[in-house]
């Protein structure tokens, strides 16, 4: 069988170990009880390809690393975000990259929208209010706020923002963008991010973190948006200032939150879960059976191409 | 008209209260724990019943007003006015049509969402602390694709397909007789409605012939990996056969604003992951609330100004 190592413990592993290890040769350092290193070059040194997944939120596969691994010629990321890997020193090395660009689209695109629904009508919140037994106690619930009037800035016009905002115009919201190139869409915009928050009163965070995107969203940004405010972030921790935003949200600056990601994961700043007004989850917007069978298909799919000397299915093409 | 009397049946919204309490001489019903009594007393004067979805005119309150001429609504919904009495008796009905429609058809999208993906499940998760702790959770179900049937096409159901159209969900729908100018899907019964669709989403007037139009054979028929969402009102689905389908996993999930006997939830429900509870707020912002009792006003001052009411129902 074809060897591969797998790096980071991908999720997938959760779900479709079993399968992946009948069709290929896995190596996975996490059942083993020695350092990553020496895990590597005890067993693996010759191996050519490797599945990897995030091992922390902002650090990447390290030079050190790769150096264990001469042979390797192609690393399968089952996520959508490339940030854990050096793309400049995967081509330097001769190393290709497959990802999986479009295959959670939709999934976080609906949940973008679930969470933007659920702050905006305080969804979450009032199943609290009727579970804890208050709704024959206080009556009536607090009112929230109309969906579609609302003025949508998508941050990120990729595939995760364009299918958000096309939602979201079923909704009545009026959408424009932040990007960093003009697409060819109708939506209006604006090329600065405080330009985009003082023109809207809702923004979704749909883009990739890079070092120009690394907490884009500070207390101005917040500031501009206002206090009717929502923000909604799907898409990588960092890219907001957490520290920020948390001060935000507590002195009202803003109106609500909606996080699936956060800048330490698994950490969720502390005073976050006593406000009534954020919605938190815990990385799950891709979440989907659905999608995880099509990533283990990827997944296998990439792996099957390059054992046989095809083209990758998904390849990180160049910028 | 400060001397016109307006009986207002429960509350409501307190904007409401205070407008009607700066044009007409205005009763709050739930101040008056004898009721009899303060229909000896006052019945003469009240010539209009402000009501909503939890409290309205039923036969015993429009006899006992001699006076009335106009119910107003502050709600869409009209099950708890007795509306062949209004005819009978020549009282003029308004309700708030579109003004809700779309607050009403963005909460079922919004519950479907936090159902299907277990969004609230999730923020509880995290509230408890288990993030850190206990590492899995568990794969949820895609919205997007998904086949939703709709009871009843009227401007909410046409709002609900509207945006569940735009998550590529094919649509079909179920209504006393074919709609002749839509593309969606028709079936001629709830049963085959609720077998050919796997979210089902309750958007008809409550009427006598509507009442648990939602039983435990349509129930089984959108199954256990079926979700029912119920916008309308309570009595629409037979609430019993409900939480026994999903404590027994026959059904597979539930996104409810509304219940047979509110503001009572059945509490076997509490402790389901797969369902979502919401306290009758389907027209619950601030924009949409206002938009509602303007629109009462408005029929009411129409009224007593001889003019054409806004929205008339009777």
């Amino acid at each position: 069988m074809k060897e591969v190592i797998v790096l980071g413990r991908p999720i997938i592993f959760q779900f479709y170990d079993q399968q992946l290890s009948q069709k290929f040769k896995v190596y996975k350092p996490w059942e083993s009880s020695l350092p990553l290193e020496q895990f590597i070059t005890t067993y693996a040194q010759s191996v050519e390809a490797m599945i990897c997944s995030p091992m922390r939120i902002g650090s990447q596969i390290s030079s050190s690393i790769l150096n264990l691994l001469p042979l390797l010629r192609v690393i399968v990321t089952p996520s959508t975000g490339l940030d854990h890997i050096d793309l400049v020193e995967c081509r330097r090395r001769g190393i290709s990259v497959a990802s999986a660009p479009t295959v959670f689209s939709e999934d976080v695109a609906d949940f973008s929208v679930g969470l933007l629904i659920d702050v905006l009508r305080k969804i979450t919140a009032a199943d609290r209010f009727v579970r804890n037994g208050l709704w024959p106690l206080r009556g009536d619930f607090p009112l929230g706020s109309k969906v579609g009037s609302r003025k949508v800035g998508i941050v990120g016009l990729g595939s995760i923002g364009l299918k958000v905002a096309q939602r979201l115009e079923a909704f009545g919201c009026i959408i424009s963008y932040q990007s960093r190139k003009k697409k060819p869409v109708s939506y209006p915009f604006y090329p600065d991010i405080h330009e985009l928050a003082t023109r809207c009163d809702v923004l979704v965070i749909c883009c990739a973190l890079t070092d120009q995107t690394r907490h884009l969203i500070n207390k101005e940004v917040l500031l501009a948006l206002g206090k009717e405010g929502i923000i909604i972030n799907i898409a990588r921790g960092p890219i907001i200032n957490e520290m920020e935003l948390v001060q935000c949200l507590k002195q009202g600056e803003i109106a609500g939150a909606g996080l699936d990601v956060f800048e330490n994961e698994p950490n969720v700043p502390e005073e976050l879960p006593s406000l009534d007004n954020v919605v938190l989850t815990r990385h799950v917007a891709y979440y989907t059976e659905d999608s995880f069978k099509t990533i283990y298909e990827l997944i296998c799919g990439n792996l099957e191409a390059f054992f046989l000397n095809k083209p990758l299915l998904s390849p990180v093409l160049d910028d | 008209m400060e001397s016109i009397g307006v009986l207002m049946a429960c509350p409501m919204s307190s904007y409401l209260e205070r407008e009607l309490d700066k044009r007409f001489k205005l009763f709050r019903f739930w101040n008056f724990p004898q009721k009899s009594e303060f229909l000896n007393e006052h019945a003469d004067s009240i010539r209009a019943v402000v009501g909503n979805a939890f409290a309205g005119a039923d036969a015993e309150l429009i006899d006992s007003l001699p006076k009335l001429e106009i119910v107003s609504s502050f709600s869409v919904g009209l099950d708890k006015i007795d509306l062949n009495k209004c005819k009978e008796k020549g009282i003029r009905v308004t309700n708030t049509p579109d003004v809700l429609t779309e607050d009403v058809a963005d909460l079922a999208i919004g519950l479907m969402l936090a159902v299907l993906r277990r969004i609230c499940e999730c923020d509880r998760y995290v509230r408890k602390g288990l993030w850190k702790t206990s590492g899995d959770f568990k794969l949820t179900s895609k919205f997007s694709g998904k086949s939703v049937g709709i009871i009843g096409l009227g401007r909410i159901g046409l709002a609900i397909a509207k945006r569940a159209e735009a998550f590529d969900c094919p649509i079909s729908y179920y209504t006393r007789s074919e709609k002749p100018n839509t593309n969606y899907k028709y079936y001629p019964s709830v049963v085959e409605l609720a077998s050919n669709c796997q979210i089902l989403v309750v958007a008809c007037p409550l009427t006598p012939e509507t009442h648990h139009i939602v039983n435990r054979e349509v129930m089984e028929a959108l199954g256990p990996k079926g979700v029912l969402i119920n916008i309308g009102r309570g009595p629409h689905v037979d609430e019993k056969e409900l939480v026994s389908a999903l404590l027994e996993g026959r059904l597979g999930g539930a996104g409810l604003d509304v219940f047979e006997n509110e503001p009572g939830v059945p509490e076997q429900l509490f402790g389901l992951e797969n369902v979502v509870l919401l306290p009758h707020v389907g027209s619950g912002t601030k924009e949409t609330r206002k938009a509602m009792a303007d629109l009462v006003l408005g029929n009411l001052e129409a009224h007593f100004l001889k003019k054409p009411l806004l929205t008339p129902v009777v």
